[in-house]
């Protein structure tokens, strides 16, 4: 017998251990129960992460556009992918936004903008001898811009260097007209502009339409090549708070009177889809968590009218109402924590199986894989406070059970 | 009994002990009319009586499992009446300790541990001295090799003994057995019943044993007998002229 432990907490064990079969079989339950919760969960956390990690890999936090251009998210991808929108302005005059310097300088001003980045983006053709394909021509500012979308972070060949005679474009446009770094590329706008850039790099933004559509040049470059000299069509912004990004756009709004959109307006279909899933999620686990609760219960209410006799010996020999009581309330804890430990095992395994086995039509993963420890703490906490809130009515009855009435059987 | 000038201390005193049940039904009935008895410390005493006539019953209320609907019952000179669940929980743990006819072990334990069970309920965690207890008390009722033994591994016998080492392990002034030998064969009920009379003369416990053995009971110092719930003769052995109940039994 342990000496480092309480009666009460010897007897459960000594219990739990000698109903062998009622035991092996309520933690087979728990378990279960505790690993659809686990699956579930990161599974769900890796999706969501996923998403919000390549939305906001090529998309700024918050985007600053003239009055009338609307910029529309579009769903693509493949089916059943979960797949990020595509922020893309329409085809329409490009048209800049007024006295953009000075609104720049006032976001710049404010705390919780962290990098505010003037962009002149529109469309042009990119051409490579025989190949074209249109793309969405992005100018920006290295030094700014790169903290905004971080491209740098993200590339695949060569060196992120922007003079006014460079582009870096994404692996998959590279791929379909064939160019590769250091080779020229031929942009030309609706405008009848043109230019020839060196490739400096190729980036991979984990997205195949960005990686296919966007082109990256110098400011200058876009400007002129788009004729919209000293314009911008975008103001771009990296905030402290990813989360706090739409009630920042709203006070933006305020401040200057132009359009600003959050990367959450822009992708409120996804946000209302998390939701619903969300909602989804929290009825699951309250069902499972009851139905492990009830299991817990009816295994114990059991072995409580098993055992009556021998409470009423334990009470006899002077074992009191609340030691007969914890013995009860601490099985339903053990059944509860043991079976979510096993449980949580089982589910983060299904988690790295289903991680390694689904993958992308690509190739790559499906999901990151996010096993938190919080998760399982957070599943050990709450099916242990369950066990314990299940074996409260068993652990009262055994406790006021009638020692004559129960030693005489 | 006590013929010395100097008679032992009262360990049990009981005045008026009436006992009904179903309080207030229709069916209310009452099983104990009224029982004055007292026990002093080293009595080694027999409760005998036909079935029904409220033994067990009157062992409950003497164990302070059950408590009487009126009269007085004072453990050690404790009047036990006025005295919460809890105390008397407490006081039945270190007064009181109980052989019953089904041996009664905790089977999800060893032996060893079984007879330190008392101790351990009082004390809430285990030590190395009740750990001592328990094995001398197994050396003393001859199991010592038995001590780390799950109890169902052991013989009818074997249990009744560890049983009685149990109810020794707090050194209570009383214990009570209730047919302690019911479920033995003649040879272990006689080893369980030397048993206990040898606790009774070493340690001067106070028991009170019912049985409907008449051998064993004449082997006592008192025979108290109950019939209808009333004693209806209560004397020392040697004053006993003829069996006080009928034969067979
Ligand atoms: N909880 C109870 N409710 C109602 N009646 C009871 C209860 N317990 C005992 N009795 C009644 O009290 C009477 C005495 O019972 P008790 O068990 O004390 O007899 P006993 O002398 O021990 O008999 P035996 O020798 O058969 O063990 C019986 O008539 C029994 O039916
Ligand atoms: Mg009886």
């Amino acid at each position: 017998m342990k000496r480092f432990l309480p009666f009460e907490l010897i007897a459960a064990l000594r219990f739990l251990r000698e109903g062998r079969m009622q035991t092996a079989f309520i933690l087979a339950g728990v378990t279960i129960g505790v690993a659809v919760i686990v699956f579930m969960s990161a599974l769900l956390a890796g999706l969501q992460a996923n998403f919000i990690k390549r939305v906001l890999t090529s998309q700024a936090h918050v985007m600053l556009l003239p009055p009338e251009e609307v910029a529309r998210p579009q769903r693509g991808g493949e089916p059943g992918v979960v797949e990020d929108a595509v922020v893309q302005r329409p085809a329409q005059r490009l048209r800049s936004i007024d006295q953009w310097q000075a609104i720049l300088g006032q976001l710049r001003e404010m705390p919780e903008v962290r990098i505010a980045s003037p962009v002149a983006a529109g469309s042009a053709l990119a051409v490579r001898g025989e190949a074209s394909r249109s793309v969405t021509v992005t100018g920006v500012e290295p030094e700014t811009y790169f903290q905004v979308v971080r491209l740098p972070d993200n590339i695949a060949a060569g060196t992120p260097r922007l003079t006014s005679q460079d582009i870096i474009i994404g692996t998959e446009l590279a791929r379909l007209v064939g160019v590769e770094v250091g080779d020229r590329l031929r942009l030309s706008a609706a405008s009848g502009r043109d230019a020839v850039l060196t490739v400096t790099a190729l980036f991979d933004l984990g997205n195949k339409q960005v990686n296919e559509r966007s082109v990256f040049v110098a400011l200058r470059t876009a400007q002129s090549l788009l004729g919209l000299e000293g314009g911008v069509t975008s103001l771009e912004i990296t905030v402290g708070d990813v989360w706090a990004a739409e009630v920042i756009a709203q006070a933006i709004r305020r401040l200057t009177g132009i359009r600003a959109d959050s990367w959450i307006s822009t992708n409120i279909q996804f946000f209302t889809a998390v939701n619903a899933q969300q909602m989804t999620n929290t009825l699951i686990r309250v069902f499972v968590g009851l139905s492990v609760a009830l299991g817990i219960a009816s295994v114990l209410v059991v072995s409580v009218v098993q055992r009556s006799r021998e409470i009423g010996i334990l009470r006899a020999m002077g074992a009191r109402r609340g030691q007969v009581m914890r013995i009860f309330l601490i099985q339903g804890g053990v059944l509860g924590l043991l079976g979510s430990l096993s449980g949580s095992l089982l589910g983060a395994g299904a988690v790295i199986a289903w991680h390694s086995l689904a993958r992308q039509a690509d190739g790559s993963e499906l999901f990151p894989l996010i096993l938190q420890a919080s998760l399982f703490l957070g599943a050990a906490v709450l099916a242990m406070l369950t066990g314990v809130l299940a074996a409260m009515a068993p652990a009262l009855r055994a406790a006021r059970l009638d020692p004559v009435v129960a030693i005489r059987g | 009994m006590a013929e010395g000038p100097l008679p032992a201390a009262p360990v049990l005193q009981l005045a008026g002990v009436r006992k009904a049940f179903n309080l207030g039904l229709p069916t209310e009935v009452e099983v104990l009319h009224g029982i004055d008895l007292t026990l002093r410390r080293g009595e080694f005493c027999a409760l005998i009586g036909p079935s029904g006539s409220g033994k067990s019953t009157l062992l409950n209320l003497i164990g302070l499992l059950d408590r009487p609907t009126a009269g007085q019952l004072l453990i050690e000179g404790q009047d036990t009446g006025a005295l919460e669940d809890a105390a008397l929980t407490q006081l039945r743990g270190r007064s009181i300790g109980f052989v019953f006819q089904h041996h009664h072990l905790i089977t999800a334990f060893t032996a060893a541990e079984n007879v330190m069970m008392p101790l351990l309920l009082d004390r809430g965690w285990p030590g190395e001295a009740m750990r001592r207890v328990a094995e001398s008390l197994l050396e003393r009722v001859g199991l010592a090799r038995w001590r780390d033994y799950p109890v169902n591994r052991l013989s009818g016998g074997q249990q009744q003994r560890v049983a009685i080492a149990r109810a020794l392990a707090m050194d209570p002034p009383l214990v009570l057995a209730d047919e302690p030998t019911g479920n033995l064969d003649t040879k272990s009920a006689d080893a369980a019943f030397d048993l206990m009379r040898e606790f009774n003369r070493s340690r001067g416990t106070t028991f009170l044993i019912v049985t409907h053995d008449p051998r064993l009971a004449r082997r006592c110092d008192r025979i108290i007998e109950v019939v209808d719930g009333r004693i209806l003769s209560d004397a020392p052995v040697a004053a006993l002229a003829a069996p006080a109940f009928p034969p067979a039994g």
